[in-house]
């Protein structure tokens, strides 16, 4: 099982210690995943052209490989004027239209006020279909007072954190049960 | 159809090609040295030829994994063993080639095989090949059609006079040689969508449609929509032939040719592409809607031919060498084709063939 988590900006902190946190849970409840932690932040990728990803180079050519190398996909993301921040969309936007068949997706979210609730469910949940993910139904949403130097001060993210990564392996299993179940019924 | 010297008449056509693709076999892992993989499809035109298929071609890719970089050299060879079966390219990249060295490769290529020669013209689906050849991408569009208008006029005219962004002016220039009976059958490759069957339309040019999967339905409104753009032009739709291409695979049972070759297409597709073959559409090519031709020999005769009512098509490319097939599984291929599915496929298209 191998699993890519997405810091998705280049600037701000607080999605960074929420992937942080979670790669941290994940390692203990799942020591052994293999498991690769993208900040967007440490790579220097390009616009989109419309290429197969097989096509572009250097950190654009690493970042898109390891996603589609991907079984589980963690998304970090913070909400940028009503929506996902541009640098995930353009990693999105590298890739194949059903780059995550097979692959299951879980969202977490960061944001200054609960008002941003909804915009992950509106606009990151339907690309992500689009791209033809299993998605973890529910996300973890963390607000500005759930954070204080760096750290989530809240407990009760903490435990959301815990259930979303064990919401997504049981999900990532089941499929893939199901899928090698199918699978083996065609027999070729 | 004469110019693009079909003959209806006879039924429709049967054709082979490859991409060139130099892969492992999946199921020993090994891969053969391009040495032989090229040597393989020199081969394999000869057992096409000697089997009665009607045409063999090969494509251009600068990629990893394929051992087609030089097609028209490839094709040289092709034209030296083989007689009758007519030779192509499928598809030759024209946004990064000069087209007046396009058409005195295929011009020569066409005297070395008596008039067997033809290109099937095509945008690139993988990019890599403009860093490498020196081209920008950005103008990925516009040199294709740039050069494609100059290809075609090279064909018409055998003095030329033309002037374009990508390149130097032409003036009075003779391009030489000159093909066996004055001009070259060009095609213009296009993929699944009916935007570029469209470009294909206005420019009054035959087609060669790609077909990876799903059901004829879908590719026959790109190919009604080819025809009407043909119409909208002046173009006489019956005057222009369409070619399909796709995955074909034949064994004694549908099971056993699926089992065959998914590992291949799979693991091909993968390495080509950069996402394998789902097993659930491949496991849908079994169904006659589907234009996967894989299966038995019966059941893919009755593909076709349900292909042919769709599209009314004057030939079909058969892709049976991908992703490391060993070669007497194409042989084996070969064999089928020559002896069941072409008599029976000839048979039910030509002209009046369904009362015979």
């Amino acid at each position: 099982m191998k699993v890519v988590g997405i810091s998705g900006s280049i600037v701000g902190s607080k999605t960074k210690t929420a992937m942080s946190l979670l790669w941290e849970e994940m390692s203990k409840a799942y020591p052994n995943a293999e498991h690769v932690l993208l900040d967007l932040a440490d790579y220097q990728l390009q616009f989109s052209d419309g290429r197969n990803y097989l096509d572009y180079t250097g950190d654009t050519a690493y970042v898109t490989e390891q996603i589609m190398q991907a079984d589980i996909l963690f998304i970090g993301t913070p909400i940028f004027q009503a929506s996902i921040p541009g640098t995930l969309k353009n990693v999105f936007d590298l890739l194949p239209t059903q780059a995550l068949r097979d692959k299951v997706a879980a969202i977490i979210v960061t944001a200054g006020s609960a008002r941003h609730f909804l915009v992950a469910e509106q606009q990151l949940k339907p690309i992500l279909s689009y791209m033809k993910a299993h998605l973890v139904s529910s996300y973890v949403f963390a607000e500005e007072k759930d954070f204080l130097n760096g750290k989530i001060i809240n407990d009760d993210v903490h435990f959301r954190l815990q259930r979303l990564i064990e919401d997504a392996f049981d999900l990532a299993e089941a499929q893939a049960s199901i899928r090698t179940k199918k699978e083996a019924e065609y027999d070729f | 159809m004469e110019k693009y010297r079909i003959d209806p008449s006879k039924g429709m056509e049967f054709g082979i090609y490859t991409l060139g693709d130099h892969l492992a076999d999946p199921r020993t892992g090994e891969r053969i040295s391009a040495k032989e993989r090229i040597q393989q499809m020199v081969r394999l035109a000869e057992l096409a030829d000697q089997a009665g298929i009607d045409f063999f071609s090969v494509g251009e890719s600068h990629q990893p994994y394929f051992a087609s970089q030089a097609h028209a050299v490839i094709l040289a060879a092709i034209a030296q063993a083989t007689e009758k079966i007519k030779i192509g390219s499928s598809s030759t990249i024209l946004s990064t080639s000069d087209p007046v060295r396009v058409y005195e490769n295929f011009a020569t290529l066409d005297l070395i095989s008596n008039g067997r020669a033809e290109i099937i013209a095509g945008r690139a689906s993988r990019v890599g090949l403009f860093e490498l050849l020196g081209y920008d991408l950005q103008n990925y569009e516009a040199l294709f059609e740039e050069k494609f208008d100059l290809l075609l006029q090279l064909n018409e005219d055998e003095v030329v006079n033309w002037s374009g962004e990508f390149r130097r002016p032409l003036r009075n220039a003779e391009v030489l040689p000159r093909p066996v009976n004055g001009s070259l059958p060009i095609w213009r490759a296009v993929g699944g969508t009916p935007a570029s069957a469209i470009k294909a339309g206005y420019a009054g040019v035959p087609m060669t449609l790609a077909m990876l999967g799903g059901p004829a339905s879908v590719f026959k409104q790109t190919i009604d929509t080819y025809r009407e753009a043909l119409a909208a032009r002046g173009f006489d739709p019956t005057q222009l032939p369409v070619a399909t291409t796709g995955f074909f695979y034949a064994a004694e049972t549908t099971q056993e040719a699926l089992r065959d070759y998914y590992p291949h297409i799979n693991e091909g597709m993968k390495k080509t592409n950069g996402q394998g073959f789902p097993k659930q559409l491949f496991a849908q090519g079994a169904d006659h809607r589907s234009i996967i031709n894989v299966g038995s020999s019966q059941q893919i005769i009755e593909k076709i031919l349900y292909q042919h009512e769709q599209f009314g098509h004057q030939r079909y490319l058969a892709q049976l060498d991908f992703g490391g097939v060993p070669f007497e599984k194409m042989a084996r291929n070969i064999e089928y084709i020559g002896t069941e599915i072409l008599p029976a496929i000839k048979k039910y298209t030509k002209q009046g063939g369904a009362e015979q």
